[in-house]
């Protein structure tokens, strides 16, 4: 037995597009099946729109059947396949492949089953985010993990990017939410990875699958876990004169014992953009503000709320506001929700960054990206889920000055090596998709990056399912320039120096 | 420490050279669990100390041979535990064991499972070569989840020498109740109470009666309480602790199944003593019935039957649906090419 042979990135584009849009045609109901410029124009990219492709076609299946068709097919012909949700993704994971069939699940779309007493629900991956918790509030249930882009995410998008959202530090990620998944192999093969119960027998290929970023295979059907819906939920808003005291609060509120339900910062470059956009009423001399939410029943909420406060004010606060009801609630995390787009209201363009480090190392880090801020002349906000280390620092840039975007994109590469050198990671909930692909060479070493590749052959021989997306050949970290240094010590044996 | 890690390398490097294969062990408190036990035994257990444990962090770096023991008395320092709340079956349990077992305990269906818990891990793979999955971070979604996926590996993926856990804070206070009720109520109500917001924390019905944990505020548990009935029992730790150790009396007499399935799943009429956790979706059953009946009874109820303890060696151990068994493979041949590390542990055919 030797080692698996390394994927190609990309494949050779072999097939004859007009054979190809005569045997998916076949397959797929009428209008299901696009190929002409205009009408491919709109699935060029996903949310993150710096990077743009149009695919060879679009095929939008409306049940499993139609997925292994067009999977049997495409793995006939060597046609690369990239699944699409709701192509909301900030990454790039849907940006489409020139050679390539999309295949859009957004047909996929209903809600199977809710059953109310074994709290789960079973759906399609096209179902969105919030719907399944809308289907489930009849039963005082939902689904726990709310990326901010809810409303339009899909469930299945979810699961190949495993999101998270402002309350995973209690409730978990997309990963700890899944029962099972019936997944489409590149063949062209429907499996069930897991069960009705809460663990499945064998090595455990659901955590794989999730957040795989479509590179193992296509998920045609989610069973999720339902929780009860908490009676109540409350908010304290603290403000600080310094970031440092903010991190320093944060820290203090876990010492605590408590596991708030949210617990996010934004930085005073971040308050003054929300509250231009959407007045929450934020106090705009604070160098920092935190959110910290409780929820549980009355009694569990009203013990926590006082704790937080003490905490919060024990560690400097100097101001601090409870919500009175859920008006303000919502309204305090109104400008928390508004952030991006507040920021994209001043400036056309910025880049979203994504890097999870050590709370610990919260000052340092934010001190760090001011520098680098000023290093670049570029403005960068800052929001940041504290509760879980995930920093969102925001560049502004003009996109029409060439000179600004290659700066941002530099001052983006510096921020996430920086978080690599304080001990975190280049995304904590974006996924790497192909904006992140050349730093996954500076977080991963070439053994490491072996493994990754060794796993995607095992599932997806020939390379089809999104190739080129989230792990990066060695000849590509080797083009870039870049390699993991660890001790001074590690090096490239295997590969040519060019 | 680097020394002990040179000296693993040195020995899978041999082992691969010389074509055999090797059987990795902490203290051998698993042993019971699985197909065969081949190859050479590699002990891990010297490979062991707390590597940072940071309580604010809410995460611990520990080596593989660290007893797991040791790791619940450094959180219990912090005031925190390993919510997961692991079984032991065995004083000198290690880390390293637990991670490669993956098994999970009464809390598992409140707080989640031990892979959830995973952060990261330190994997030493068959050429010898350390790898890095996953990190001391809260949320990593960079490169495959391969950490998690060494959770429930037996050791048959690479040898784990370190492991990163997201860890929370202990219960202010717990309170356990027992009710006297048949196990088809008993199913009824711990599925209907799990989808109100109560603070409970464990369930297990054995014997004709339930008993919950509840685990919270002192305000949170005296609430639950007054909706819920029941009466307190005396010394609740060390009946959760016979349920987590199966030394329960239920536990014994004949092979033990593990049968993880559908949570409402009416009571299951199969022959022998059960024990159920997990809300129902977890119910033991300790019987000399045939291995196919275990497996066509969980697949009914849209699950999985495991042979967890005892049993001719060759019964058996869990039945894999032929695409997902050879994607299982694959993943094998994927991680461990050369097929060095425990073979036949976890699955028959390779």
């Amino acid at each position: 037995m030797g080692k698996p042979e390394i994927v190609q990135p990309v494949p050779p584009a072999t097939a004859d597009k007009t054979a190809l849009v005569r045997q998916l045609s076949a397959v797929l109901p009428p209008g299901s099946l696009l190929h002409q410029t205009e009408d491919l124009k709109p699935y060029e990219c996903d949310g993150l729109t710096a990077y743009r492709t149009v695919p060879m076609a679009v095929a939008l299946p409306e049940d499993e059947a139609q997925v292994q068709a067009v999977m049997r097919i495409c793995h006939a012909a060597r046609v690369p396949v990239v699944a699409r949700g709701a192509g909301t993704g900030l990454s790039g994971g849907a940006m489409p492949n020139a050679q390539g069939v999309t295949l859009g699940l957004s047909k996929m779309k209903r809600i199977l089953e809710i059953d109310p007493l074994a709290r789960i629900a079973r759906v399609q991956p096209g179902v969105r985010n919030l719907a399944i918790s809308d289907a489930a509030a009849a039963y005082g249930l939902y689904y726990a993990p709310d990326p901010s882009s809810q409303i339009a995410c899909s469930i299945g998008g979810n699961v190949a990017e495993n999101s998270g959202g402002v309350h995973c530090l209690k409730y978990g990620l997309t990963v700890h939410n899944i029962l099972n998944l019936r997944v489409v192999t590149v063949e062209g093969d429907a499996l069930e990875i897991g069960g009705d119960g809460l663990d499945a027998p064998g090595y455990d290929l659901q955590a794989l699958l999730i957040g795989s970023e479509g590179l193992l295979g296509v998920v045609t059907e989610i069973t999720v876990k339902l929780l009860p819906k908490p009676v109540t939920a409350q908010v304290v808003l603290a403000a600080f004169d310094s970031v440092f005291k903010a991190g320093d609060a944060v820290a203090n509120v876990i010492a605590a014992g408590i596991v708030p339900a949210g617990l996010e910062m934004m930085d005073q470059l971040a308050t003054k953009a929300v509250e231009q956009f959407v007045h929450a009423g934020y106090p705009l001399e604070a160098q920092a503000i935190l959110l910290c939410e409780s929820d549980g029943t009355e009694e569990e909420v009203a013990a926590e709320i006082d704790r937080i406060s003490r905490v919060m004010r024990d560690s400097g606060a100097t101001e601090i506001r409870l919500s009175r009801d859920e008006a303000e609630r919502l309204k305090f995390w109104s400008g928390r929700k508004a952030a991006f787009p507040a920021v994209g209201r001043i400036l056309p363009d910025y880049f979203c960054m994504d890097g999870t480090i050590p709370r610990k190392r919260l000052g340092e880090v934010l001190e760090g990206i001011a520098r680098l801020s000023k290093e670049f002349n570029l403005a960068c906000p800052n929001v940041f889920h504290a509760g879980d280390g995930n920093l969102h620092p925001l560049i502004m840039f003009d996109a029409n000055d060439d000179d600004q975007l290659q700066r941002a994109i530099r001052f983006g590469s510096r921020i996430l090596n920086l978080c690599i050198e304080v001990g975190g990671t280049i995304t904590g909930e974006h996924g790497v998709g192909v904006e992140k692909i050349n730093e996954m060479c500076v977080q991963f070493r070439p053994a490491e990056l072996a493994a990754f590749r060794a796993v995607k052959a095992a599932f997806d021989p020939h390379g089809l399912l999104n190739p080129g997306k989230a792990v990066p050949t060695l000849h590509r970290c080797a083009e870039f320039g870049l390699m993991h240094v660890q001790r001074g010590q590690e090096k490239f044996p295997d590969l040519p120096r060019f | 420490m680097n020394d002990i890690v040179s000296e693993l390398a040195e020995r899978v490097r041999g082992a691969a050279a010389q074509g055999k294969t090797l059987r990795l062990r902490g203290s051998g408190s698993k042993d019971f669990h699985g197909y065969a036990l081949e190859g050479e035994p590699l002990d891990v257990g010297a490979y062991a100390g707390v590597v940072s444990y940071e309580p604010t962090e809410l995460v611990i770096t520990a080596r593989a041979g660290t007893p797991l023991a040791q790791i619940e008395q450094t959180l219990a320092g912090g005031n925190q535990m390993l919510a997961f709340e692991p079984p032991h079956f065995g004083p000198a349990a290690t880390l390293g064991g637990c991670m490669a077992a993956g098994f999970s305990g009464p809390r598992r269906a409140a707080a989640g499972s031990l892979r959830d818990f995973v952060l990261g891990a330190k994997v030493l793979n068959g050429e010898g070569e350390v790898l890095n999955f996953g990190g001391q971070v809260m949320k990593n979604v960079a490169g495959f989840d391969l950490s998690r996926v060494m959770a429930g590996s037996f050791g048959t993926l690479g040898l784990i020498l370190e492991v990163s856990l997201k860890v929370l804070p202990r219960p202010e206070q717990e309170l356990s109740l027992r009710f006297d009720m048949d196990e088809a109520s008993a199913i009824e109500a711990v599925n209907r109470w799990a989808g109100q917001p109560l603070p409970i924390s464990a369930t297990c019905f054995a014997d004709g009666a339930l008993t919950l944990r509840l685990s919270g505020s002192a305000l949170g548990l005296a609430a639950a309480r007054k909706k819920l009935g029941g009466s307190p029992i005396e010394d609740a730790a060390s009946f959760w602790e016979s349920v987590r150790e199966q030394r329960h009396a239920a536990f014994a007499g004949g092979v033990l199944w593990r049968l993880s399935i559908h949570p409402t799943t009416p009571p299951l009429n199969l022959p022998g003593r059960q024990v159920i956790e997990w809300n129902g979706a977890l119910r033991w059953l300790a019987t000399d019935a045939p291995a196919e009946t275990l497996f066509a009874a969980a697949r009914k109820a849209g699950g999985h039957a495991t042979r967890f303890r005892g049993g001719a060696p060759h019964t058996p151990m869990m039945q894999l649906e032929p695409g997902v068994l050879a994607l299982q493979r694959k993943l094998e041949a994927a991680l461990d090419p050369q097929g060095i590390f425990g073979p036949h542990r976890l699955h028959a055919e390779f």
